[in-house]
């Protein structure tokens, strides 16, 4: 069976597509054959992230309006085993999407044996973005430690809870995981940023990891490699570490206590 | 400025702790917005029902409690009104 994993956060910028290239990558390198696709129909950014946008022949409309197969639209990843991204498509208008478009697809791929499919959201609660939760088994729900980013999650937990098909076939619900981006451990010791405790005890879902603010993000997006891949990166281990969780495994919260700054270390400059 | 003050964030900084309380306000209160099942006409039913209270009594917004409770069977619409203190109601009538 599939396992169909949702990442949302109504927000926009707030690392959705980052959070999705990164996780599909890890879930792949784990050995689960694993499936992303971008729901973000005419901003589509999935494809650049990946480092596959020069390889985009049909999208995910195409494949929805019969114009392509399936597998002629999936696009093997190269660096990594096991992983295919199917892309939205950019000129589209976003109503072509239909949730029976969708479904047929998803259960195609349950039927090709995928273990896990990555559905990127949009921003927003419209359409692309309610398609992409209304299947789902699991969500992430990618915040930062921002008032209006934590407030829109919230409104996203209650839109999960309530309008996927889950909800309508009062099934057990969509599995929730918190997933914190943009984290600033330092800023948090200060008092100018809200910490995990908070965010986890005004939106009270399970914490999936903790990722750090980090430079080695945007040189990721720049080189069109998931940052999971850099393993010597704090936000690619970080990853690494939510992804373990996602599968089972428990491990330790790293990355969420300002670095000590000690004599030393600034003798030295960087840790 | 003590010497302790040195090592302790400044007041300014700790946004954080402000930004806590006013997500936990708001959320608490749109949550509950969210599971309201009341009808989409309640609102405006509420104004006029108001309206024809005020033809009689001078009461305040907060005098005023609109209720709907959901059983399994049915809904039950409750309406409260606390009327102004009879002395004041006295003055009042005196002075017109």
């Amino acid at each position: 069976m599939a396992n169909v994993l949702v990442v949302t956060s109504g927000k926009g910028g707030v690392g959705k597509t980052t959070t999705s290239a990164a996780i599909s990558s890890g879930l792949a390198m784990a050995g689960k054959k694993t499936a992303v696709i971008d729901f973000d129909v005419g901003l589509r950014n999935l494809d650049l992230i990946m480092g596959v946008e020069r390889r985009v022949v049909y999208d995910i409309v195409n494949v929805i309006q019969g114009e392509a197969s399936l597998n002629q639209a999936l696009i093997r990843h190269k660096e990594v085993d096991n992983l295919y991204v199917l892309p939205a498509s950019q000129t589209k208008d976003k109503d072509a999407l239909t949730t029976e478009g969708v479904g047929e697809i998803l259960e195609s791929l349950a039927n090709e044996g995928f273990d896990y499919i990555v559905c990127d959201s949009p921003a927003g609660i419209e359409r692309g973005a309610q398609l992409a939760m209304y299947y789902a088994d699991e969500a992430i729900v990618v915040t930062n430690p921002e008032v209006s980013s934590v407030r829109d999650s919230d409104r996203m937990l209650g839109i999960l809870s309530s309008k996927s098909k889950r909800a309508e076939n009062n099934e057990s619900p969509i599995r929730e995981h918190l997933l914190i981006t943009r984290y600033a451990p330092d800023r948090v010791g200060t008092g100018e940023m809200l910490s995990v405790e908070d965010m986890q005890e005004i939106l009270a879902v399970p914490l999936l990891g903790v990722i750090p603010e980090s430079n080695a993000v945007l040189q990721a997006s720049n080189a069109g490699r998931p940052v999971i891949l850099d393993k010597n990166a704090d936000a690619g281990q970080a990853y690494a570490d939510a992804v373990a969780r996602l599968l089972g495994e428990e491990r330790e919260m790293r990355f969420i206590d300002a670095k000590g700054k000690s004599f030393l270390s600034r003798l030295f400059g960087r840790s | 400025m003590g010497l302790w003050d040195m090592f302790r964030p400044r007041a300014q900084d700790n946004s954080a702790s402000v930004a806590k309380e006013r997500l936990q306000i708001l959320i608490a209160h749109e949550r509950a917005r969210g599971q309201d099942k009341t009808p989409h006409y309640f609102p405006e039913m509420r104004e006029e029902i108001l309206g024809v209270i005020r033809k009689y009594v001078d009461v305040d917004d907060d005098a005023v409690r609109f209720e709907v409770d959901h059983n399994e069977q049915y809904d039950l619409f409750e309406l409260s009104i606390t009327l102004p203190d009879r002395q004041d109601d006295r003055r009042a009538k005196k002075n017109t």
